[in-house]
């Protein structure tokens, strides 16, 4: 218990020096970023929305306060996640811009990345525990070149054939246009039909990476003694490989796993791109060359939490994994 | 010998392993031949790198390459384990021997607990359900001197002594005929392992399994096996009972091995140790293996040193049941 209050007062801090941060970057940046923003929204657009200007200074700065009072305003606004109205979804305030777009980008990276992972340990284990056998010499090649390949490439060259050619799968958008979003049938499972072949890519060209993590760690594992006692205490090779060798080894890849969902959250935007799919990164780089700095600010909050989250879900894991972490 | 005329529990018929290197082959062990009897102690003593603990793997034929078996014969009861189907060596792994390891602080899986590690091997050789495995584990864990809530604790939360009681519990667990104890105490302080060895003596004369006994440490052996074979470069130099080996050894390494501890009574004597290291098993020497270290290995006696540098002595019975290899034993008896 008392692991778990150090790890979340960490947490805590990391989050409020995310939140300040965010506050001093736009207060940092030569020009005036609040003028930059009004730029882009016609006198009338401003008239219609009493307070917006406010709001702006609030959030980017160039207001009259002081810093330490304009950090309180500053913290009120995302305390209430108010951060105005995004100019280049004009009139979508930021918040319903982030939420159409983050949800599939959580679910399609989340998805995927797991799936890499699996499939990606999985290979490693068996390649590493039969070295020089037909997984290590066949497969693990063909998923290095896999994720050799520049995403993007691999990701046109499937649209091409995969989606084009032979249309087995949808090729772009995150849903049918015809259907609405909801909680119903037929949107998840356009939704999960539109999630195919990006997941399929995406799986691909990650889970190399791991392979390569895990037959290195199972590699070093395997000459652990616990594992030939497990052999001499007469149990199955499976028994061994799973329980003793690859129950260990997946500890460490297991730690690089939240560092690599956290940044790609944000950072996917080869695939959004390829497949026109509504996500937090194609919408983070279009709101950052529109100078929709409300939204960019937004976004990059909502990222350093992503890290910060799923750090903090790796640490519980590792609590429940690993019973050395809970004494040590 | 006596060994004839009572049952043979295991006999080793000139048991190699060799190590594939990428470039060259090891023989870390070379041609080794013992046999022990039910309930009796053997113990092997060496220096490290001797061959003792690769002799232990392949006993129980858990050899991990690049290490193999290159010859010989293991044989348990009579039935040749090298022939076993994979699943039926399985089987008789542990159920039959049971190895303790070098290492008692990394022999438990760090993430399970110790309770379930007993469990899975219970599991793997009989059906059992897991309740009824714990409380069994439970029984052992008191035989061996630990409470037997400890099966709830992580191998992390155990002291080295208590692992390693832990480790011999297991070992016991399936009441094998044979249990191999590989330096099974040299990471523990001297107190523990003096206690930890009367127990497992005591254990041994209620439950009557046979053990080898391997250890660097020819102190321990002398006062627990009844036999000792002494192990240089990969072969056994020489066997005997423990008594006569501390009596009259006859190798020049074993005289060199019993003056390299204190006397535990009367007066200290300088100890002298043995000069020089354990040779390249890579390129092990010609002939004796030993000559180059050897005191008695001198050009004068022309023809003697062309034997002792070209030709491998061999293993002969100089009494009964004392067995030594050397040149010099053979013509200066």
């Amino acid at each position: 218990m008392r692991w778990f209050l150090r790890r979340l007062l960490f947490y805590v801090f990391a989050l409020w020096v995310a939140v300040s941060l965010n506050f001093l970057l736009p207060r940092l940046m030569p020009g005036d970023p609040v003028g930059g923003v009004l730029a882009h929204l016609s006198p009338a657009q401003i008239q219609s929305n009493p307070g917006i200007v406010q709001t702006y200074r609030d959030l980017l700065g160039g207001g009259k306060g002081s810093l330490g009072s304009e950090y309180v305003k500053y913290l009120g606004h995302v305390a209430t996640f108010d951060f105005g109205i995004s100019t280049s979804n004009y009139p979508s305030k930021v918040t319903e811009v982030i939420g159409r777009t983050l949800p599939y980008s959580i679910a399609l990276v989340g998805v995927a990345f797991l799936l890499a992972f699996v499939l990606g340990i999985a290979i490693g284990m068996v390649a590493a525990w039969r070295r020089g056998g037909i997984v290590d010499n066949f497969v693990v090649p063909a998923m290095m070149s896999l994720g050799a390949f520049p995403a993007f490439f691999t990701s046109l060259v499937a649209v091409y054939f995969l989606g084009l050619k032979a249309g087995w799968f949808p090729i772009q958008h995150a849903y049918d246009s015809a259907v609405t979003p909801g909680f119903n049938w037929t949107f998840i499972s356009s939704a999960v039909r539109h999630a195919e072949l990006p997941v399929l890519i995406i799986m691909f060209v990650y889970a190399g990476g791991w392979v390569l993590n895990m037959r290195t760690v199972m590699i070093n594992t395997i000459a652990e003694d616990y594992v030939a006692m497990a052999h001499a205490k007469g149990l199955s090779d499976t028994r061994v490989m799973t329980r003793y060798a690859g129950r260990n080894a997946i500890l460490p890849p297991l730690n690089g796993f939240a560092a690599q969902f956290a940044t790609a959250v944000g950072g996917l935007v080869f695939i959004e791109f390829v497949f026109s799919y509504p996500g937090a990164g194609l919408t983070l780089q279009q709101a950052a060359l529109g100078a929709d700095y409300p939204l960019t600010q937004a976004l990059l909050l909502v990222f350093a939490v992503t890290v910060i989250v799923a750090n903090f879900i790796m640490d519980i894991a590792n609590f429940v994994l690993d019973p050395r972490v809970r004494t040590g | 010998m006596s060994a004839v005329a009572t049952r043979t529990l295991l006999e080793l018929d000139d048991v190699s392993v060799e190590y594939a290197l990428r470039d060259r082959v090891v023989r870390a062990v070379d041609g080794v031949s013992l046999s022990l009897a039910p309930g009796e102690t053997l113990g092997i003593a060496g220096e490290s790198g001797s061959g003792k603990s690769t002799l232990a793997n392949a006993i129980l034929q858990i050899l991990k390459p690049p290490a193999q078996l290159a010859g010989g014969r293991v044989l348990f009861e009579g039935r040749d384990l090298a022939a076993m189907k994979p699943d039926e060596l399985r089987r008789f792994r542990w159920r039959h021997v049971s190895l303790v390891f070098q290492s008692a602080m990394d022999v438990l899986n760090p993430v399970m607990r110790v309770g379930d590690q007993f469990v899975d091997m219970l599991k793997a050789h009989e059906k059992v359900k897991k309740a009824d495995a714990l409380q069994r584990a439970g029984d052992l864990f008191e035989l061996v001197g630990i409470d037997r809530n400890r099966v709830r604790a992580y191998p992390h939360q155990l002291s080295g002594g208590m692992r390693q009681r832990v480790v011999i519990a297991m070992a016991l667990a399936l009441r094998p005929e044979l249990i191999v104890l590989d330096e099974p105490t040299t990471a523990l302080d001297v107190v523990v392992q003096r206690e930890i060895l009367q127990e497992l003596q005591q254990l041994k004369d209620e439950l009557g399994f046979a053990v080898i006994f391997i250890t660097h440490d020819l102190s321990l052996l002398v006062e627990f096996s009844e036999r000792i074979a002494i192990m240089y470069a990969g072969e056994v130099i020489e066997l005997a009972s423990g008594e006569t080996l501390f009596r009259d050894p006859r190798h020049p390494y074993t005289v060199g091995l019993m003056r390299s501890f204190p006397p535990l009574t009367g007066p200290l004597e300088r100890i002298a140790g043995i000069p020089g290291s354990p040779p390249d098993m890579a390129a092990p020497p010609s002939g004796c293996r030993f000559n180059p270290r050897c005191p008695h290995c001198d050009p004068t006696d022309a023809r003697l040193y062309a034997r002792q540098t070209d030709e491998r002595p061999r293993l002969r019975e100089i009494a009964p049941g004392h067995l030594v290899a050397c040149h010099l034993v053979e013509e200066r008896p």
